[in-house]
C-alpha cells in the first residue's frame, strides 16, 4: 500500500483512525478501505459512529489518532475545502442547503466552487451559462427539473434530499461520501433515490451510510460493519448476510428480515 | 401579515422617484431659501454610503460588524490629518499635507481597506457574538488612539476650514456642487455594490450567510471571500469618511465612537437589511428624525427637545416592528432590487 500503483491503490482508506468524545470512542482503531470505482456501504446500529467517521473523512472533525488517505495522498490535515476541491464530496444526513437559493442556485454554487476561483466582482452569476447548465443537468438527473426555480426552504423533505445530493454531485467528485440519502423519504422517493445511486454506481466511488438494508444489499460491492466505531465484519453482501457476529450484533437486533 | 400599503411601489419606480428627489433637493432648496436642507442632504447622503457599505458585509455576508464606523472615522482622520500638515507646513514621515481630493479621497479609501484587513483576519476566526465583540473591541481601540493623538487635537479633533480640491474638476466648497458629487459617488457605490452581490463573489458571500458549513463542504475557502468582502467595505466607509469631514469640516474620535457604528446598523435595519437601496432610507429615515424629533418636542414644550432620545428610541422601534422588511420592504412590497 504505498500508493505507487494507481490501479491497484485505494479511493479511501483510514489507517487506525481514532475519535473520542469524552470517554467514548466513536471511532476506534478504524482501518477502512474503498477500491477505486466500487459502491462501499457502511452500516451499523445507531450511534455506531457513522457519521462521526463521515465527519472525519470530509475533514470537518479531526482524528485523535490514525491517517486518511485520499485518492494516494495523506489527507489527514487537510481542512474541508481543500478536500472538497481534490474530488471528495459529501451529502449530510441533515438536510444542508441554502435556503434563500432556488434549488437550481444551490447546484449552481457546487458547479462555481470546482470552475476556478469566485473572485469576479463583475458580471451577473445568474445569467452565466457555465454555471446554470451543468446546475440544471444535475437537476434533471436527480428529478428535480421542473423545481428548478423553487426556492430551497420551500421544496418538500424528499425534494431537499434528492437537492442533497445534487450538490454533492456537481462538485464532479472522485468519491462521494453519501449520509443516510434515503432519511425520511417516502417509499417511492427512495425507490427513486436507490435507482439513481445504481446509475451512479461505477462511474464514480460511493462510500454509502444507510440504515435501509434493502437498499443496501441491492446496491452494494461491499459492506462494512461498524459497532461501537470498530468494524465488525467487511465483505461482500453475502457474506455479511452470513455473518453470525453480525446478525447477532446488528442485523438480528434491528428486526430486518435478510 | 396582510400588505400595509395596498399598491406597494415597483422598484424601478421606487428607485426613479427617489433618485429625481435626490436630483431636484438643491433647486428646491434654494427656491425654498433654505440653504439649510442642502447640508442636511449632504449628510445624509454620506452616511446612507456608509450605511450601504456596512450592509455589504451584514445584509450579504452576514458579518454583524460593531465597529464599522471606525473605518468611516479613519477615512475622516486622512482627510484631516493632511489637511493639518498643509495648513501648518509640516510633514508627516517626510511628506507634505495636501487637500488634492485625486490623492486624499483613495487615500482615504486605502486607509479605510488597510484597517480593515487585519481587523477581518483577527475578527473572521469567530462568528456570531464574538465576532461582534472582537469588531466592538477594535473599534473602541482606535477610538481611544484617536483620542490620545494629541498632534491632532486628542479630544477636540481637527477643524478644517476649507473643503478638499480637486484642480481641474468640481469646486466642492460650494454646498450645491458637494451635494451633487456625493450624491454620484453613492450611485456609483449603489452600482458597483449591486454588480457585487450579483457576481460569483456575491454569491459566494450570500451562500455563506446561508449556510457557512455547506460552503466549505462544497469547496470554498469561505474565510478568504469574507476577508474580501470586509476590506471592500472598510474602504467605502473610508470614503464616506472623507466625505464627512467635508460635509462637516470637522474630524474627531467621536467619528469612530461605537454608538456611530451602532447608528449604522440601525440604518441598514430601519431601512432594510440585504437590500442596497434600504440603507439610504435608513440613513435618511434617522438623519430626519434626529433632527425634526427636538425640533417638534420644543414646539410641543420648550426645551422638552433635549430629551429627543427618549422619544427617538421608540419611534425606532415602531418603525422596525412595523416594516418587517424595513422602509424599502415597506415601499416596494418586499421585492428585493
Ligand atoms: N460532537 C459530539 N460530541 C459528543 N458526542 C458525540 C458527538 N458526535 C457524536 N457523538 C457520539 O458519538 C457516537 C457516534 O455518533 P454518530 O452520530 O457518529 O453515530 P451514527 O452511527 O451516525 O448514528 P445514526 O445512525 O443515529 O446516525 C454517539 O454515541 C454520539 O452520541
Ligand atoms: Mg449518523
Amino acid at each position: 500500500m504505498t500508493g505507487t500503483s494507481t490501479s491497484a491503490a485505494p479511493m479511501l482508506e483510514t489507517r487506525a483512525l481514532v475519535k473520542r468524545f469524552g470517554g467514548l470512542a466513536a471511532t476506534d482503531h478504524l482501518s477502512l478501505s474503498v477500491a477505486v470505482g466500487e459502491l462501499h456501504a457502511l452500516i451499523g446500529p445507531n450511534g455506531a459512529g457513522k457519521t462521526t467517521l463521515i465527519g472525519q473523512l470530509s475533514g470537518e472533525l479531526t482524528p485523535d489518532a490514525g491517517r486518511i488517505l485520499f485518492d494516494g495522498r495523506d489527507v489527514t490535515a487537510l481542512p474541508v475545502d481543500q478536500r472538497s476541491r481534490r474530488g471528495l464530496a459529501r451529502s449530510f444526513q441533515i438536510t444542508s442547503v441554502f435556503p434563500s437559493f432556488s434549488a437550481l442556485d444551490n447546484v449552481a454554487l457546487a458547479v462555481q466552487a470546482h470552475a476556478g476561483h469566485s473572485f469576479r466582482f463583475w458580471r451577473d452569476a445568474a445569467r452565466d451559462r457555465r454555471l446554470s447548465d451543468p446546475a440544471r443537468a444535475v437537476l434533471e438527473r436527480v428529478g428535480l427539473g421542473a423545481r428548478a426555480d423553487v426556492p430551497a426552504s420551500a421544496l418538500a423533505h424528499g425534494e431537499k434530499r434528492q437537492l442533497e445530493l445534487a450538490m454533492a454531485l456537481a462538485t464532479g467528485p472522485k468519491l462521494l461520501l453519501l449520509d443516510e440519502p434515503m432519511a425520511g423519504m417516502g417509499p417511492e422517493e427512495s425507490a427513486r433515490m436507490v435507482e439513481l445511486l445504481a446509475e451512479l454506481k461505477g462511474g464514480v466511488t460511493i462510500l454509502l451510510v444507510e440504515h435501509d438494508m434493502d437498499a443496501v444489499f441491492a446496491l452494494a460491492d461491499r459492506i462494512t460493519v461498524l459497532v461501537r466505531g470498530a468494524a465488525l465484519a467487511s465483505g461482500s453482501p453475502a457474506a455479511i448476510r452470513a455473518d453470525a457476529a453480525v446478525r447477532e450484533a446488528y442485523l438480528g437486533e434491528e428486526g430486518e428480515a435478510v | 401579515m396582510p400588505p400595509l400599503i395596498r399598491s406597494p411601489l415597483a422598484p424601478r419606480v421606487a428607485l426613479a422617484l427617489l433618485l429625481i428627489a435626490a436630483l431636484a433637493l438643491p433647486t428646491v432648496a434654494v427656491w425654498a431659501g433654505e440653504p439649510f436642507y442642502l447640508r442636511l442632504g449632504a449628510r445624509i447622503l454620506v452616511f446612507a454610503l456608509a450605511a450601504v457599505s456596512l450592509d455589504l458585509i451584514l445584509g450579504f455576508g452576514g458579518m454583524v460588524s460593531f465597529g464599522h464606523a471606525a473605518f468611516v472615522g479613519i477615512g475622516g482622520y486622512v482627510v484631516g490629518i493632511l489637511f493639518a500638515h498643509q495648513a501648518d507646513g509640516s510633514t508627516l514621515f517626510g511628506w507634505p499635507g495636501t487637500t488634492n481630493g485625486y490623492i486624499v479621497w483613495p487615500l482615504a479609501m486605502l486607509a479605510g481597506g488597510l484597517a480593515a484587513l487585519p481587523i477581518g483576519a483577527i475578527s473572521l476566526r469567530t462568528s456570531g457574538v464574538p465576532f461582534i465583540m472582537i469588531t466592538l473591541a477594535f473599534a473602541q481601540m482606535l477610538f481611544y488612539l484617536m483620542t490620545g493623538l494629541k498632534a491632532y487635537g486628542g479630544d477636540d479633533g481637527v477643524a478644517l476650514w476649507s473643503r478638499t480640491s480637486f484642480p481641474g474638476g468640481p469646486n466642492i466648497a460650494d454646498h450645491a456642487t458637494f451635494y451633487y458629487v456625493s450624491l454620484g459617488l453613492l450611485v456609483a457605490a449603489l452600482l458597483v455594490c449591486w454588480r457585487l452581490v450579483n457576481s460569483r463573489f456575491g454569491r459566494v458571500i450570500r451562500g455563506a450567510k446561508d449556510n457557512e458549513r455547506r460552503m466549505r463542504a462544497l469547496g470554498y475557502p469561505v474565510t478568504r471571500y469574507k476577508l474580501t468582502a470586509f476590506v471592500i467595505a472598510g474602504a467605502l466607509a473610508g470614503l464616506a469618511g472623507a466625505l464627512l469631514a467635508n460635509a462637516t469640516l470637522f474630524v474627531g474620535p467621536q467619528y469612530l465612537h461605537w454608538s456611530r457604528s451602532g447608528d449604522l446598523i440601525v440604518m441598514v435595519v430601519l431601512g432594510g437589511i440585504g437590500t442596497l437601496i434600504g440603507p439610504v432610507l435608513g440613513a435618511a429615515a434617522l438623519l430626519l428624525l434626529e433632527e425634526f424629533v427636538p425640533e417638534a418636542m420644543n414646539l410641543v414644550h420648550a426645551g422638552l427637545g433635549e430629551h429627543w432620545k427618549i422619544v427617538l428610541g421608540p419611534i425606532l422601534l415602531g418603525l422596525v416592528l412595523f416594516a418587517r422588511k424595513g422602509l424599502w420592504g415597506l415601499v416596494t412590497g418586499g421585492n428585493r432590487p
